[in-house]
């Protein structure tokens, strides 16, 4: 066998007085160098990891539909930004004080089948219930302009959250709780001041409490402000499989009711114009919004929501930039059979008693050998990352989705973390093999407690369980989250579009943990027993 | 013939029976195929009034999922075992026609492992059956009760004894045609878990439909199903077929590579 050569070729090298750990490793190294069967596997983990294309066409447009996007917030995130905006300009500083009395909605009682989708509502003949979402909103507004993704801060009532303060998409400032009704109104106040907008809000009307204050940066001198409905969509997963799942949901619809409408300030406008903005479009393709003006009051109807869009929830939304990375479970199969063989095959051949004869220090040659199969399984990984990335994004720019774009660092993380991922699980596959000295029983081992939990996990997250993504070396999938968790945003947050129970860095020390443990547990058992 | 055939089957059952990894692999099957289901169970409650997305037959049954990984064990290790020691060409010796050696490993495997499989599926199943109704999921609630005395769930759970089955039957004609023992297990669990993860991914409903009934795991598994059989890629027998075919596949291979390659 070539690695039965290649150590007598290591150890000749090896000079008097020079020793130590440094030519270990030199021999572990050409040891894994010389099996090209090795190689040969952690090209494979490279090809099916990159190779493994998922096919978009979920998002806003079918196959070809190049123009499909989505808007970016002022923080470079994707956004939904589609509401009803009854507007004013108001050019310089000034303030809007609104009373809202009322907060009601509809929500549909029908279901469709296949991903969560929300292709049918109001307009399209679907039966429809009254009823709120959590995150139905209606309030007052101060925006940059009417292009969707522009500048913005807002005063709400919602339909379970109480009153908020939000802008920009990703700010969200509590403020008074409860729910809004004609016997207990709210009282909203937003006020200008330079880029400062800040938000007051009251249960009466006399005794104001400031809620919070928003800076957005570039604010032109006049900027539209009004009164505004949104509502999200309603989706709901009914059944959940292998694979897939089903869900029923559809548009929903918010309209809320003010009166004593004050303005302060230059409002040049004189009326009031009321119009959908960014709608209606794919995800809200119900007719427009309206409002209505009566004896002092103004009520607004509109569908939508101005928030964070969360890759992977459907209803044309974008999808995760994670999902490129799906063929790392699969290529991580490819390394764990490699790392473990790189163990298993001493044994195999009796090498084991050359090696240790060689090095009688047994911890330095199981370190030895974790370096060089952890430095293997790093630069799979990085190869294997970018790579799949790309074919991802090409796959998915092809089938008309829009993936949700992430930060610069988020995408050095996806990659390193990916990398790092790759040698841990290598590291632990070999410790593994270390142990138990079989290799189908080292690989099964490894593959069940890293890549099964996935599965299984999506299976049980319908009951609510993530508890094998926290514990288990699965974990260490973190590291390919991309996107935050929105609590304003009510959405799946699934694990295949990246948003795992850990943060990505803690995830990755669970992993670790695991593979310390076992190439712990690999040394002593290596040092106790016979060869 | 029929001597050949028999002796061959008596050794192998006497090889399997005294390598000590035996005994143990069925051991942890059992288990693991409980306590995983236990785990699951246990773990899944469903709040009073509240639509849950759940199959409670299915649930109980979630540790086939991780079961059939070490059965796969067991038969790759009934092949790749003697290649690793050099068995393999004592065997041959004994019984030059090959196809009979990997017709009783199959036999002698299948039986195992249907034995085994039971024994852990009624763990499954009464595991379900004690623990879910206080979890939320009663007849009053509209699940059924976790029983063997209603159809479904009792062509659940014998399907799933029927699926170790038809697993271990997959991976000894993989480990027949790889020999190797950790790359034998690792295209087989390679096989198993690719499809439900890229189907998982792929966003395109039609796609998603194609893998499920492609997929040796997701086509398999729908034996499991309990309630909403209309909406599933397909019908549970049908899909425990596709598996079938896979397993006849891959002992095919096997086959033909162990006819016509050196040992």
């Amino acid at each position: 066998m070539t690695a039965g050569t290649a150590i007598v070729a290591a150890q000749e090298s090896e000079r008097p007085g020079r020793g130590g750990f440094g030519s270990l490793l030199h021999a572990e190294w050409t040891k894994f160098r010389t099996v090209r069967g090795w190689l040969i596997g952690l090209l494979v983990a490279v090809l099916v990891t990159a190779g493994l294309l998922l096919s978009g066409g979920d998002s806003c447009g079918g196959p070809g539909n190049s123009g499909c996007t989505l808007p970016l917030g002022p923080g470079g995130e994707a956004v939904n930004d589609s509401f009803y905006f009854v507007r004013q300009p108001l050019a310089g500083n000034g303030s809007i004080t609104v009373q809202v009395t009322s907060l009601t909605g509809e929500t549909p009682s029908g279901s469709v089948s296949g991903r969560v989708r929300a292709r049918s509502g109001p307009g399209t003949g679907q039966s429809m219930r009254s009823g709120l979402e959590p995150w139905s909103k209606a309030g007052i507004i101060v925006a940059a302009s009417t292009a969707p993704g522009a500048a913005y801060a807002a005063m709400m009532v919602t339909g379970t959250h109480g009153v908020r303060m939000q802008y920009d998409y990703t700010g969200d400032t509590a403020g008074l709780p409860g729910a809004v009704s004609a016997l207990s109104p709210r009282w909203l106040r937003l006020t200008r001041s330079g880029d400062m907008i800040t938000g007051y809000d009251s249960a009466n009307g006399s005794v104001w409490v400031k809620v919070g204050t928003a800076r957005l940066g570039g604010l032109p001198s006049t900027v539209q402000a009004g009164l505004f409905a949104a509502s999200p969509a309603y989706s709901q997963v009914v059944s959940q499989s292998l694979g897939g799942s089903s869900a029923t949901g559809g548009p929903t619809l918010a309209t809320g009711t003010f009166d004593q409408v004050g303005l302060a300030g230059r409002w040049t406008g004189g009326r009031w114009t009321g119009a959908d903005i960014g709608g209606p479009d794919a995800m809200y393709p119900q007719d427009p919004g309206t409002f209505r003006q009566a004896a002092g009051t103004v009520s607004v109807t509109g569908s939508g929501d101005i928030a964070p869009d969360v890759p992977g929830s459907g209803g044309g939304g974008g999808i995760s930039i994670s999902q490129g990375l799906v063929g790392t479970f699969v290529g991580l199969i490819a390394l764990v059979v490699v790392a473990s063989m790189y163990m298993t095959a001493e044994y195999r051949r009796g090498l084991i008693r050359v090696t240790l004869a060689a090095s009688p220090r047994r911890g330095q040659v199981l370190l030895a050998k974790a370096a060089v199969i952890a430095a293997a399984g790093f630069v799979t990984g990085l190869v294997a990352a970018p790579l799949s990335l790309a074919v991802g994004e090409r796959s998915a720019h092809a089938g008309g989705a829009f993936i949700d774009p992430v930060a610069a660092l988020t995408l050095a993380r996806l990659v390193l973390g990916t990398a790092a991922l790759f040698a841990a699980v290598a590291v632990f596959a070999l410790g593994a093999g270390a142990l138990m000295r079989r290799g189908a029983a080292a690989v099964t081992v490894t593959i069940l407690l890293v890549v099964a939990p996935f599965i299984i996990g999506t299976v049980l997250s319908a009951g609510g369980t993530q508890w094998p993504l926290r514990v288990l070396p699965a974990a260490g999938f973190a590291v390919q989250g991309a996107y935050p968790r929105y609590p304003q945003v009510t959405a799946s947050y699934s694990t295949v579009s990246g948003y795992y129970p850990l943060p990505p860095w803690a995830g990755f020390a669970v992993l670790c943990g695991w593979a310390a443990v076992v190439l712990g547990l690999a040394t002593w058992v290596l040092r106790r027993r016979d060869a | 013939m029929s001597g050949t055939a028999l002796g061959a089957l008596g050794a192998e059952w006497t090889k399997l029976r005294t390598i000590p990894g035996t005994i143990w692999l069925l051991l942890t099957a059992v288990v693991v195929t409980g306590a995983v289901s236990a785990a699951a169970v246990a773990s899944t409650t469903c709040r009073s009034g509240a639509v849950c997305p759940v199959d409670p037959a299915k649930l109980s049954l979630t540790g086939i999922d991780v079961g059939q990984a070490v059965v796969a064990i067991l038969a790759v290790l009934a092949i790749s075992g003697e290649y690793s020691s050099g068995m393999i060409l004592l065997t041959l010796t004994a019984v030059p026609h090959r196809l009979v050696v990997l017709a009783a490993k199959a036999v002698v495997v299948t039986g195992l492992v249907l034995a085994a499989g039971t024994v852990g599926v009624l763990a499954s199943v009464l595991a379900g059956r004690l623990i879910l109704p206080g979890h939320g999921f009663t007849p009053a609630d509209g699940y059924e009760l976790v029983s063997l005395a209603h159809g479904p769930v009792l062509r659940a759970a014998a399907g799933s004894v029927l699926y170790l089955a038809l697993i271990a039957l997959l991976s000894l004609g993989a480990a027949a045609v790889v020999r190797e023992q950790a790359l034998a297990i690792g295209a087989v669990l390679g096989l198993l878990y690719l499809f439900p993860i890229v189907a998982g991914a792929v966003s395109d409903p039609t796609w998603q439909r194609h893998l499920q009934q492609l997929g040796p795991m997701t086509a398999g598994l729908a034996i499991q199903a309990t309630v909403g059989l209309r909406g599933l890629p397909l019908s549970p027998w049908a899909g425990l077929g596709v598996l079938a075919a896979w397993a006849a596949g891959a002992l095919l291979a096997g086959a033909l590579v162990l006819r016509w390659r050196d040992a």
